[in-house]
């Protein structure tokens, strides 16, 4: 029990009032750019981080955590009341939340989401603070043919578990592929579909195209339908809370699963983005009433929002570990770090006690501080759903474009942002999903440098796929959830030739 | 011509300037753009400097890291050459500005930049699990045996480390499989993981798992042994690792580390960033960090510079040609 001791002696150095108002400060600065609908995490951390290099070690990462915790429960707020995910994994969450909202439900659906957040952290870090060697070894294992069957396995859970028409997710992903070989390519040092032009050298920018996709968008479709935003703010009060939380256990089952799920994306590095989305597939697969899904159940907020952040919290583990970010936001946190001189690394466990435990701790602290400031913030986020939309789709048509400008500085980005905005309402008037399109746009690129190193590496033989079991377990369970339709069809089948050959 | 065009900007910098007698500073926040992605060694290097001028106030304006490794670096090269004019951005830059456009045609020339000064030279190791051969020579005579080519990992392709497998190549005869991960941290993972039997990082990207225990440090691509005697690992300092030469593997290379302003700013604005790099040189955070992460520090401004980069420049362009890595 060395890990208990040593998270105690973090809670030890943590507990001063110094701290705690610190927390306070990083949370709620987090939440706000959070909030910001496509200034999101990543930018946010970029334009705080300064701010905290004239503190000591301690105080600084106890902020930047902070802020951290703070973007992460502010995403939901966007995703749920203006469908725009601030950050990759928020984006499932909008599937179920921003219906909700319409519905006049948004207090449950940022309840239930700050909720599930605040469970599936506490799983991760409970995760972090007892396997944290182990975990780190695990992740090791992960070559280029294990990435590529992550990769694989959440394009075919996809495929096979999504509701919607399987040619239409399947044209959606080809297309988000295909969008995602723009640029340089690493595996052969060349450019490839940038027409010379020197804008598409970097490629589709995944956050402006999911501002466009899903921000854009959905102003042209209200504005076509009845120039208001169909949400009504809800009462809110603690009874609005109390209630969802009562009706907590009921979803235990899924609560676990998306737990589960997100800790073993998360400590799979890079693996975070992906958590999120097989969280809701799965929750929807398993759920008794798959057709309510998409149409505000408070099930699709708690699945994905409890995988996105059990991802997010336990992908710190593989960047304290092995330095490999799991996300944006995480990605500059580690610059962060090596600020302070601790290079993420095997050693950093070892020679930096005070520092991770502290920073464990922090977690469970930030966690807790959080929620109830989220909580109780949550009236005033839900009120803006009363001003009238007139007067906010400018807001958010500006702040989608600061954001979509801000993450490359660039302007041509802005244009990129709104050519998705018509094509994700053209998408959304011809039934083709939007998901599959960012799920291939986000990990495209990265599913075929694993493949192609794969090949490179075995020599261009297939086996390599099969080669120990580990890869050899994902590879097949993604080629059964491919085919889990037919699948499910066999066996109710021979369950039905079977029970008239028993009776 | 240059001359004149130098002289043009620095009299409308000037005019511009009235009230900066005393010398030009910037009025806003200033980018330090690094080529690559978060964590490599240009990005630890951005950090120590950003930290290096700001605990030591060599700048009014606070500085800021912007990592733009999209495109292997080329966005970083791009978005430099279209801020003409700026003088608020800075490049730290490396050998990707002379291999990039030979590779992939990228529309682009160091020359259209505004050197400011080379502030380190960066060194490459043979890098090989811990599991693996101890010596040279036992890992190219493994390397000839093993039924599949032996796979060295790396960053990006057909850029330096690709170069050094290429050479590496031709002097022992042995075959590489060569895999272009995307940073420099990825391929030490992967090294360690037991995915790959080898790389060329630069010291502070293997830093972390050499001190672990979990890599080996064959040799360096240098005329000499790395000079600082410091123990880094249990038993080893940078001193310890012999040169390539010395192990019969007759390869050398050096990486520049170098900051440039955008095209067309004024000698003034130039000469304030010489200035405080110069400064930062002299700081502790600067000669802690050559140490720990074995970099040569160095110096060159003004002609100086010209000259090694094109000198630089030539040298880089024939080793990509030797490589057949130039595009047609």
């Amino acid at each position: 029990m060395e890990a208990f001791g040593l998270l105690l002696h973090g809670f030890a150095v943590l507990l001063t009032w110094k701290t705690l108002l610190l927390m306070m400060v990083g949370l709620v600065l987090g939440i706000f750019v959070g909030v910001l609908p496509g200034l999101g995490g990543p930018n946010g951390v970029a334009i705080l981080l300064p701010l905290t290099f004239t503190m000591d070690p301690t105080s600084a990462i106890v902020m930047l955590s902070c802020i951290y915790w703070g973007a992460l429960f502010g995403g939901a707020i966007t995703s749920i009341l203006f469908n725009i995910p601030g950050e990759a994994w928020s984006v499932a969450t909008t599937f179920d939340g921003y219906p909700m909202a319409q519905q006049g439900k948004a207090a449950e659906a940022l309840t239930a989401a700050f909720t599930s957040s605040f469970i599936g952290s506490l799983v991760a870090v409970l995760l972090i603070t007892f396997l944290a060697p182990m975990i780190s070894s695990f992740a090791l294992k992960f070559g280029p043919p294990e990435f590529f069957a992550v990769y694989l396995l959440t394009f075919c859970s996809f495929v096979g578990l999504g509701r919607e028409a399987k040619h239409k997710t399947v044209i959606s992903m080809s297309l988000g592929l295909l969008l995602a070989g723009v640029g340089m390519d690493t595996v052969s040092g060349q450019l490839r579909m940038t027409f010379g032009s020197a804008e598409l050298l970097r490629g589709i920018n995944f956050l402006v195209a999911v501002i466009g996709l899903f921000g854009i968008s959905e102003i042209l479709l209200t504005m076509e339908e009845r120039l208001a935003l169909r949400g009504h703010a809800a009462g809110i009060s603690l009874r609005v809370v109390l209630s969802v939380w009562k009706d907590l256990p009921k979803y235990w089952v899924t609560l676990l699963r998306s737990s589960v799920i997100g800790c073993w994306l998360g400590i799979t590095p890079g693996g975070a983005i992906a958590a999120s989305f097989m969280g809701y597939n799965l929750a929807k697969r398993f759920s008794k009433d798959q057709e309510s899904f998409g149409k505000g159940r408070i099930e699709g907020v708690f699945a994905p929002e409890t995988a996105a952040h059990a991802s997010g919290t336990s992908a710190l583990l593989p960047m304290l570990a092995l330095g490999i970010p799991g996300s944006g936001t995480a990605a500059i946190l580690l610059g962060g770090l090596m600020v302070w001189g601790l290079n993420p690394g095997p050693l950093l466990f070892v020679e930096h006690k005070d520092f991770v435990w502290g920073l464990i701790a922090s977690m469970y602290l930030g966690n807790v501080v959080g929620l109830v400031l989220v909580l109780t913030t949550v009236p005033i986020f839900a009120s803006i759903l009363r001003v009238p939309f007139a007067a906010v789709a400018p807001m958010i048509v500006v702040s989608c474009a600061i954001g979509a400008y801000a993450i490359q500085n660039a302007m041509f980005d802005i244009w990129l942002m709104l050519g998705f905005g018509v094509v994700g309402y053209v998408f959304k008037k011809i039934g083709i999903p939007l998901a599959p399109f960012t799920l291939a746009l986000v990990l495209g690129s990265r599913a075929e440098d694993a493949f192609r190193l794969s090949m490179i590496g075995s020599g261009g033989d297939m086996k390599v796929f099969w080669s120990n079991g580990l890869v050899g377990g994902i590879t097949t369970l993604a080629i059964v959830l491919l085919f889990w339709p037919v699948i499910d069809k066999a066996i109710a089948g021979l369950g039905r030739m079977l029970r008239p050959a028993r009776a | 011509m240059g001359q004149i065009v130098k002289t043009t900007a620095a009299i409308a910098g000037l005019l511009l300037s009235t009230p900066a007698f005393a010398g030009w500073e910037p009025s806003k926040p200033v980018e330090i753009v690094v080529a690559a992605g978060a964590g490599g060694a240009s990005d630890q290097m951005a950090r120590m400097m950003q930290a290096a001028i700001q605990k030591n106030h060599l700048m009014k304006q606070p500085m800021v890291v912007s990592l733009k490794g999209g495109a292997s670096g080329a966005e970083a090269l791009m978005y430099m050459k279209s801020s003409e004019g700026d003088p608020n951005k800075v490049l730290i830059a490396y050998s990707l500005i002379y291999m990039l456009p030979l590779s992939a045609k990228i529309p682009f020339n160091w020359r259209d930049l505004t050197p400011v000064s080379v502030i380190a030279l960066d060194q490459f190791v043979l890098w090989d699990n811990a599991s693996g051969p101890k010596t040279v020579k036992e890992f190219i005579d493994a390397a000839k045996a093993a039924s599949a080519p032996f796979k060295m990992g790396g960053t990006g392709s057909k850029r330096e480390d690709h170069v050094l497998t290429v050479f590496m190549e031709q002097k022992t005869g042995a075959k590489f499989s060569y895999l272009p991960y995307k940073s420099g941290g990825e391929a030490a993972t992967q090294l360690v993981g037991g995915h790959t039997e080898s790389n060329v990082n630069n010291p502070s990207e293997n830093l972390e798992v050499w001190r672990a225990g979990q890599v080996r440090a064959l040799c360096v691509f240098d005329k000499e042994r790395i000079s600082y005697k410091t123990k880094v690992t249990d038993t080893q300092s940078w001193n310890d690792i012999p040169t390539c030469k010395e192990e019969g593997l007759d390869v050398q290379y050096l990486m520049l580390r170098a900051m440039f302003l955008p095209g067309k700013v004024t000698q003034e604005q130039q000469a304030f960033y010489v200035d405080v790099f110069q400064k930062v040189t002299q700081t502790a955070e600067y000669k802690d960090y050559m140490e720990k992460q074995a970099l040569k520090p160095i110096f060159f401004t003004g002609k100086d510079m010209v000259e090694f980069l094109e000198d630089d420049d030539k040298q880089n362009a024939s080793l990509m040609n030797a490589a057949g890595f130039v595009a047609k």
